[in-house]
């Protein structure tokens, strides 16, 4: 007869001790290991210089830039709009708030961000909340993979589809998405969308369930991720960690609750923490951001104004001239209208002097963007504090100290984007 | 406690070195008139006012003026929910600022990307290399004499040797022209 055989699996700390004990006869042989930047656990194109002894690692440096591009220095060479393309490749695996979080931080700059139709806010903070379950998604498929669970990997990715086409159907684009302007959006959402998110929370509820039966409990997944890479409080905040990475060590800071744009007060959902802040409470946190998102969509579906297929005409733009584009029908037959279409296309919003920083609760972080505007249609400086820059910074103190094998645990439960990191 | 009472206490504190606090859009900007002093401005602030979350830290090339590059530190305080902005001047000539590493550890990698961009040095840094370029790249591509084009270089089999062709193309803006008709990519010949 077949008997369950237990399995005996030391944690992180006895694994660590294990292995140096058996190397405790070999002294001083340090080998230094490049981990990247083409190496399938480091998502992207992330390098790290890992000092070994044995397979303990001594000194890790994390080595980032092979994807720059020189985002910042392209946008001070063109108008607010003509940049909004250019936010889809940030964090390329949730474009949509990325346009968001550009979109508002012009819109601070103006002044006009607490003047969004409140159709055009619903709308917004529907695509921010896709976009953190399609990006908490591959994070989760791509971490589990890393892991060996590949199972999961296919089911989020099943999930991702309908995303994208979500995102295709509002957009047209399935990942280049630009999909705000300056003071609203390119276009309303067709008149079936609002249906299609909610087929979409039916059929995500199920998998989200299948994805963590396969995790949560799982002895493996559990013995693998508890107690590794454990952050403190005190190390996220001196680290300036952001989003997942610092609500898993258990400091409740989410930009939506701590500084609400958009219809976020109008909305309830939790934040939720962790309490240990080791790789199992990151991943627990994650799980329950994508349930809080879906709490969010349902409530946004009842809500939006307008409806779902908006017969009362709601305005998804700000009805101005000087900041969003007139109707075509309107700039062939009204003399105004056409002035002020040819001087928003070449000359931009005209911005007024001055300096904002705004931060997006992005799904990696918080996505900052800081405009230093000097007038007129382009942006004297544009900074863009990305997330995943920030909390890869914190490898050189995190990894040392563990073993080799779990280098893609940490790094796949840190959920970091190398084409954000570099811009 | 509001951002302003925090930018007063900073004042009181510190008088002269900082000018009036400078409100926009709701943020609340110090300007410290002595880049020498950052440290202890910064070291009050966190220790002091609770200012314990080091969001960025960023420069801008005022090119063309006197100072040439400013530097601004956004400071936040997690427990209490309040944001500052602290911006200091550093000449041309000195190119030098103290490193604020002691007091934040997340500055690190951001005063390695100013160093990279702007080619503003930290003294009492303990890396300072670049991070998004390459070691041996030999300039500061953020700065505004640095062409958008890039530059060409010696170097073999890298980037660059050629003229990037963004610049001049015909649909990007220029933006220092003030003429409508001049910054019009369409109407522009890429050739001149």
């Amino acid at each position: 007869m077949a008997h369950v055989q237990d399995i005996e699996i030391p944690d992180a700390a006895a694994r660590v001790a294990r292995a140096k004990d058996e190397l405790s006869d070999i002294h001083d042989e340090k080998m230094v290991l490049n981990m990247g930047p083409s190496h399938p656990a480091t998502h992207g194109v992330l390098r790290i210089v890992l000092e070994l002894d044995g397979e303990v690692i001594t000194k890790a440096d994390p080595d980032v830039g092979y994807l720059h591009r020189g985002d910042e220095k392209i946008a001070e060479n063109m108008t607010y709009t003509q940049f909004i393309p250019y936010t889809d490749r940030l964090d390329y695996l949730a474009p949509l708030a990325n346009n968001v979080a550009y979109a508002l931080a012009v819109e601070k700059l103006l002044g006009i961000d607490d003047k969004l139709p409140p159709r055009c806010q619903y709308i917004r903070v529907m695509c921010a909340e896709l976009a953190r379950i399609s990006a908490h998604l591959l994070g989760l498929g791509a971490f589990a993979m890393d892991t060996g669970a590949v199972t999961v990997f296919l089911l989020t990715f099943t999930e991702r589809e309908k995303i994208y086409d979500l995102a295709e159907a509002a957009s047209g684009a399935r990942l280049t998405t630009s999909y705000t302007r300056i003071g609203g959006l390119s276009r309303d959402v067709p008149p079936t969308w609002v249906a299609m998110v909610r087929k979409f929370l039916k059929e995500f509820e199920v998998a989200l369930g299948e994805a963590e039966t396969l995790l949560t409990r799982n002895r493996i997944w559990v013995d693998r991720l508890r107690d590794l890479g454990v952050i403190s409080k005190e190390m996220a905040i001196d680290y300036g960690l952001s989003g997942p990475n610092l609500r898993g060590s258990g400091v409740e800071y989410d930009r939506r609750k701590k500084a609400p744009y958009l219809c976020y007060k109008d909305l309830s959902f939790d934040i939720p923490t962790g309490s240990v802040g080791d790789c199992y409470d990151r991943y627990l946190v994650r799980m329950e951001e994508m349930r809080q998102s879906m709490r969010i969509l349902a409530q946004c579906c009842d809500k939006i104004p307008g409806g779902a297929t908006n017969e009362s005409k709601e305005p998804v733009s700000i009805q101005d001239g000087k900041i969003t584009l007139p109707s075509k029908q309107k700039v062939l037959s009204s003399m105004e209208e056409l002035i002020h279409q040819f001087m928003l296309v070449t000359e931009g919003v005209n911005c007024p002097p001055g300096e904002v920083y705004f931060g997006h609760e992005n799904p990696k972080g918080e996505l900052g963007f800081y405009i230093n505007s000097r007038g007129g249609g382009v942006p004297y400086r544009l900074k863009i504090r990305a997330p995943s820059f920030v909390n890869l910074s914190i490898l050189g103190e995190l990894l040392p100290g563990t073993m080799i094998s779990d280098v893609p645990v940490i790094l796949g439960s840190l959920d970091f984007v190398m084409g954000e990191s570099d811009r | 406690m509001s951002a302003l009472e925090l930018a007063n206490k900073l004042k009181a504190k510190f008088g002269e070195l900082i000018a009036e606090p400078m409100e926009f859009r709701g943020e609340i900007s110090l300007k410290i008139s002595d880049s020498a002093q950052i440290h202890e401005v910064c070291n009050f602030a966190k220790r002091q006012l609770g200012l314990d979350y080091l969001v960025d830290i960023t420069s801008v090339d005022n090119y063309g003026e006197d100072p040439r590059f400013t530097i601004i530190y956004h400071l936040r305080s997690v427990a209490a929910n309040i944001e500052l902005r602290l911006k200091t001047d550093v000449s041309e000539e000195k190119s030098e600022i103290a490193s604020v590493i002691s007091i934040w550890r997340t500055a690190n990698w951001h005063e390695r990307e100013i160093y990279d961009m702007m080619g503003v040095r930290f003294s009492g840094h303990p890396d300072l290399r670049r991070i998004l370029m390459w070691e041996g790249y030999p300039y500061f591509p953020l700065r505004k004499d640095f062409p958008l084009a890039g530059k060409p270089t010696d170097l073999p089999n890298v980037a660059f040797t050629k003229p990037a062709p963004l610049e001049g193309g015909p649909f990007v803006t220029v933006a220092e022209k003030a003429d409508s008709t001049a910054r019009e990519p369409r109407v522009r010949n890429p050739e001149e």
